[in-house]
């Protein structure tokens, strides 16, 4: 389905990035994948490896400061010469109520969450407009449509987020860029585990569906927007929440 | 050789004449507004191979500007 597309998802070791990364090898992608821990990420490798025959690569950095993500296009473009899919999925969750939310909890959720984001389309970009074709895949959250207690932080870069797909699509149309979010509900990864007992039992009985939702749930969503399935397709968040 | 490729550039992403191109030529001209910028940069980071910091993006208000910014990236526009 992904017929040798380049795909770049950054925070992919573990969660829903290496779900993504893992669904989009089966499915004829080239993958990079990203995050902060070698091990991690060279054990990943060797799975997509046994998972197809393509030249997977893997990006070890922290995407949250704007001279790696310099960095890492560099290494994308001088390897592979094009960029056809680049998923914005590193994030990170941390939950305070307003009263206990100090300045450094939103510098940085703000810097990995929303400033990453935008910087990362502006580096992706420029190896996509000259092909003049490229997809976008922006991880947004629930919490960015619909707010949450003791999430005002967290959840306001999640909205940023789905700012920043909205108007980057349209800004990027012209040039067959889409750009689309998927916003996620309760995912069962290790994010959660931050989540208090009761903060975690309220949204598990606020899903219609009573379970859950899977890694996959979500890589199977950005599949589709990663795909040509999705090529007329932008400026669209989608609900991933049962 | 490669000043007359920087102008050729110019040239058919502005849709400016070559010979109104030229080192007094300034962003804000009609044909040079912030969308053909965009489209400019990509142009330039394709022909001559690189990667355009963004500050220079912004800083990129004229045609001599221009020179000097690809000149910086390597670029020997009187090879």
């Amino acid at each position: 389905m992904l017929n040798n597309k380049v795909c770049f998802i950054t925070g992919s070791s573990r969660g829903i990035g290496w779900s993504l990364a893992k669904l989009f090898a089966k499915n004829g992608g080239v993958v990079i994948i990203n995050g902060r821990e070698d091990e991690k990420l060279t054990a990943n490798l060797d799975e997509l490896n046994q998972i197809s025959s393509k030249d997977h690569s893997k990006i070890n950095a922290d995407i949250s400061k704007l001279k790696n993500i310099k960095e890492t296009y560099r290494i994308i473009y001088s390897k592979y010469k094009r960029l056809d899919v680049l998923v914005n999925n590193a994030g990170i969750l941390t939950d305070a109520l307003i009263g206990m939310t100090t300045e450094t909890l939103v510098d940085e959720l703000i810097a990995t969450n929303q400033k990453a984001v935008l910087f990362n389309i502006q580096y992706a970009i420029k190896i996509m407009q000259r092909q003049k074709r490229g997809s976008i895949i922006n991880i947004a959250s629930i919490i960015g449509r619909r707010g949450n207690v003791g999430q005002v932080a967290y959840g306001s870069t999640k909205s940023a987020v789905i700012g920043i797909t909205y108007s980057s699509a349209k800004e990027l149309a012209p040039q067959n860029i889409r750009v689309n979010a998927i916003a996620p509900g309760l995912i069962d990864t290790n994010m959660i585990k931050n989540l208090s007992k009761d903060k975690l039992n309220d949204l598990r009985n606020s899903i219609l569906m009573d379970r859950l939702g899977k890694p996959e749930d979500v890589a199977k969503v950005a599949l589709f927007f990663a795909s040509d399935l999705s090529e007329y397709v932008t400026g669209q968040v989608l609900g991933v929440d049962g | 050789m490669l000043n007359e490729k920087l102008k050729n550039v110019f040239n058919e992403v502005l849709n400016i004449p070559l010979s109104n191109i030229n080192d007094d030529l300034e962003y804000g001209v009609i044909g040079w507004d912030s969308i053909a910028h965009m489209a400019l940069i990509a142009a330039i980071e394709e022909v001559f191979e690189i990667m355009i910091e963004t500050d220079d993006v912004v800083d990129m208000s004229s045609f001599a500007k221009a020179k000097e910014i690809v000149k910086k990236y390597g670029v020997d526009l009187d090879a």
